[in-house]
């Protein structure tokens, strides 16, 4: 009856995994799909976790554990990888002392990112050996194992993971930690100081190893053969293989969970036993073009996409031509759309509503303000990357040199300014550039699920620590004009934004109020529609709150869901919203 | 049973439907069926659409369920039930939760509100089973407890055994909860097998 099996997520499993290992130390910033990875780790009294303030400082801080002697991971969204880029690919040279796991959590679909890049290149481009779990069970095993090889070739070892298999869950016969010695420390700057003179002699070893990791390759338990009819051969990898099994059950399968270095042997062996090779991967053709520069001949992104996530219904009509039957709602029924919108209460919703009443560029960030992009607040102009609120508008501000009156608003939340804020801050002043930089201080990291992080005062394992302030730090780097509002206090919010336009030099607002998910229990008097006094201009519905509702003609307040922030009382015209006791 | 069973679950974010398809796993495990679950998190609690697909049976492998394969629905919101009605087998049954959220679309008028969401889903020949699970869940206690109400009338259609999910739901359940999630799976449970 599977007494012992658990049903794990595959970020839990990835946490268990590395904990089994002997893991020590753990960095991450939160991200979508892969958050729950360092929340997992953070659980075990054995691990050292830490909500780093941004990627690279994570895999700096875990790979330097692991030159220090100990096993270590640190963990992020496949965009995250992008910032922690710089220190991937030198550790790559230096090696570790004890194993040291990078695990990169991608999003096919974009169910939470800004793109759906694949980041299964960075294992080539860093040259490390990389392995892609199919689900939760093999993500526990291969992060177990990930950190011997790790060891064994001296190398980080990069886990490239995806939204399914991250947030699916299956069975997972969980096993026992294995304590690991911490591997002694000297001095050894041949391999550690990289120096031209030392990393030219590190880039040969590098490749060196590559050619050993080819032979491991071949020879892993990680690539397998199903065999089929001898029909139809299909070279998967990743949660596409679960699909592609289910909806091809008679077909050979060539099953890759070590996708770098891929096994060119036994990729030929395979392709010479079936008539026909399909590649079925999400997003790019990373197999299919190494693959096909082997001499062989397959069939992949001709007929599977490579935008957006793939799923049993589009493997099949890739493989058969056909379509699933299914039964479709009649036209002339309406389906409203239901985005992701802010939730009754957000600070953010009072903030975008005075933005709005000036008139301004905005350049945004990441982070639950992101959906005020979404109608009715329309809020936004720019959203790119992680602290590109600020030197967007750097940016947009040098551009408008010629243009007095045209001016740039940068927006971003509190745990994204620390994550990359504070060098675009540094360069309003340093560069001279005319821009007000607005902080939503919520006091937390969010979307992600609401994550400590430098400023809330407490690490993720809920240790008292300073808390980083926001207006110190404008302070430090030469802001002089600082505004702190309550972005509840519409009036107080619109004087700030007004007065630091008027100024030529570059200031900061700090919009300090607690995130309505996180701060519950409060106690304010909840707004109720006054229907004598309601005009039905709609000013109400245009700031985007789902506790007011339109039934009909009639606006009204779902008591349920109304938090009590008096945002909507100081933006009706006419006084029809009132606070209940 | 022989076939793997399909079940999704649809409804808006901060209903409770991550941890109804949580119990629903839990319960196939222990009865002893291979499971595979899948969801998006993140975007859970912004009010939008949320879906999960449950599979178990006895060798599952992908977590997600191909288009026009689910053998059941349980909708914990009305019009996510039209949303979602691809992924339904001809002829499926849908537990519908009786609860209209407005999103706030229809509020601005980009969009409206289908009038008769059981009505247009009879139509194209799915079994519908309305429920009254707000109310029921009162009885029980709390209107809380509403998505422990649908999960209940999920499972009296289910092959898994009553004292599986009873189990389940000790193990799941806070203390201080445990009576009133019992009393309204109780509720659920039998409301649709009289």
């Amino acid at each position: 009856m599977g007494i012992s099996r658990k049903l794990m997520t595959g970020d839990e499993a990835i946490a268990r995994g590395a904990w089994e290992a002997g893991v020590k130390v753990a960095a991450a910033y939160p991200g979508t799909p892969a958050t729950e990875i360092l929340e997992n780790l953070a659980r075990y009294d054995e691990i050292y976790a830490e909500w780093s303030p941004n990627e690279k400082v994570a895999v700096e801080v875990a790979g330097n554990a692991a030159i220090a002697g100990v096993r270590a991971i640190a963990s992020m969204k496949h965009v995250g990888l992008n910032v922690a880029a710089d220190p991937l690919m030198t550790l790559s040279y230096t090696g570790i002392g004890r194993g040291f796991v990078i695990v990169s959590a991608d999003d096919p679909g974009m169910h939470s990112s800004q793109n759906e890049q694949d980041n299964r290149y960075y294992a080539q481009f860093a040259k490390i050996p990389m392995l892609e779990p199919a689900n939760s069970q093999e993500a526990l095993e291969m992060v177990r194992d990930a950190f011997t090889l790790s060891e064994e070739y001296d190398t980080p070892v990069l886990i490239r993971v995806t939204t399914r298999v991250c947030h699916g869950k299956s069975p997972v016969t969980p096993g026992e930690r294995i304590e690991q010695e911490t591997k002694a420390f000297s001095r050894n700057t041949a391999k550690y100081v990289m120096i031209p003179g030392h990393a030219r002699k590190r880039h040969v070893v590098v490749e060196e190893r590559t050619l050993r990791l080819r032979e491991l390759s071949e020879k892993s338990p990680y690539n397998r053969i199903i065999k089929g009819t001898g029909e139809t051969g299909i070279i998967t990898s990743g949660v596409a293989s679960q699909y592609a099994m289910e909806v091809a059950p008679e077909a050979d399968f060539l099953l890759l969970g070590m996708t770098n270095p891929i096994p060119s042997e036994l990729i030929r062996k395979f392709a010479a036993t079936v008539r026909k090779v399909y590649i079925i991967e999400e997003l790019e053709p990373y197999l299919e073009d190494q693959i096909r520069a082997l001499g062989i001949e397959c069939i992949g992104k001709k007929v599977f996409p490579r935008c957006g996530e793939l799923s049993p219904e589009i493997i099949r009509r890739g493989l058969t031509g056909k379509t699933p039957e299914t039964v479709a709602i009649p036209k002339d029924i309406p389906i409203p759309a239901r985005p992701p919108v802010l939730c009754p209460g957000c600070p953010h919703r009072g903030f975008f509503h005075i933005i709005n009443k000036n008139k301004l560029f905005v350049t945004g960030d990441i982070g639950c303000y992101t959906l005020s992009v979404l109608p009715p607040l329309t809020s936004m102009d720019t959203c790119i990357c992680m602290g590109a609120s600020i030197t967007g508008a750097i940016g947009f501000s040098k551009a408008f040199r010629d243009q007095p009156g045209k001016k740039a608003v940068a927006v971003l939340g509190d745990s994204t300014f620390l994550h990359s804020g504070l060098t675009g801050l540094m360069d309003t002043v340093y560069n001279k550039a005319n821009v007000v930089t607005c902080v939503l201080d919520n006091r937390t990291t969010a979307m992600t699920g609401h994550q400590e992080h430098p400023g809330t005062g407490f690490t993720v394992k809920g240790e008292p620590t300073y808390s980083v302030k926001i207006a110190d730090v404008a302070r430090a780097l030469g802001i002089q004009h600082i505004y702190e509002v309550d972005p509840y206090n519409l009036a107080e919010t619109d004087a700030a934004v007004k007065s630091s336009l008027a100024l030529d030099v570059p200031a900061v607002i700090v919009a300090k109020r607690a995130c309505a998910l996180k701060c519950k229990n409060v106690d304010f008097a909840l707004s109720v529609v006054d229907q004598d006094q309601c005009k039905k201009c709609n000013a109400c519905l245009k700031i985007g709150c789902p506790a007011i509702v339109k039934k009909g003609d009639v606006i009204m307040v779902d008591k349920g869901m109304c938090y009590g922030c008096g945002i909507c009382r100081q933006v009706c015209p006419f006084g029809a919203l009132i606070a209940v006791e | 049973m022989n076939e793997t069973k399909n079940v999704i679950m649809v409804g808006v974010g901060g209903q409770g439907i991550i941890l109804a398809s949580e119990l629903l796993s839990e319960a196939a495990l222990l009865a002893g069926y291979d499971v595979r679950k899948s969801e998006v998190h993140g975007m859970a609690q912004r009010g939008g659409s949320v879906s999960s697909h449950v599979r178990f049976g006895e060798k599952v492998l992908s977590p997600l369920i191909e288009l026009g394969q689910a053998d059941i629905m349980l909708a914990f919101e009305k019009v996510e039930s039209l949303r979602a009605c691809e992924y339904l087998k001809r002829g499926a049954t849908i537990i519908m939760n009786n609860l209209e959220i407005i999103p706030t679309t229809v509020s601005l008028g980009a969009g409206s509100y289908p009038s008769d969401v059981p009505g247009c889903l009879r139509e194209l020949g799915f079994t519908v089973i309305l429920v009254d699970a707000q109310n029921k869940a009162k009885e029980a206690g709390t209107s809380k407890a509403a998505n422990v109400v649908l999960l209940a009338s999920l499972a009296s259609l289910l092959e898994i055994d009553k004292e599986i999910w009873m189990e389940v739901i000790r193990r799941r359940v806070p203390k201080k909860f445990l009576d009133i999630n019992i009393s309204a799976f109780n509720l659920g449970y039998d409301s649709l097998k009289a």
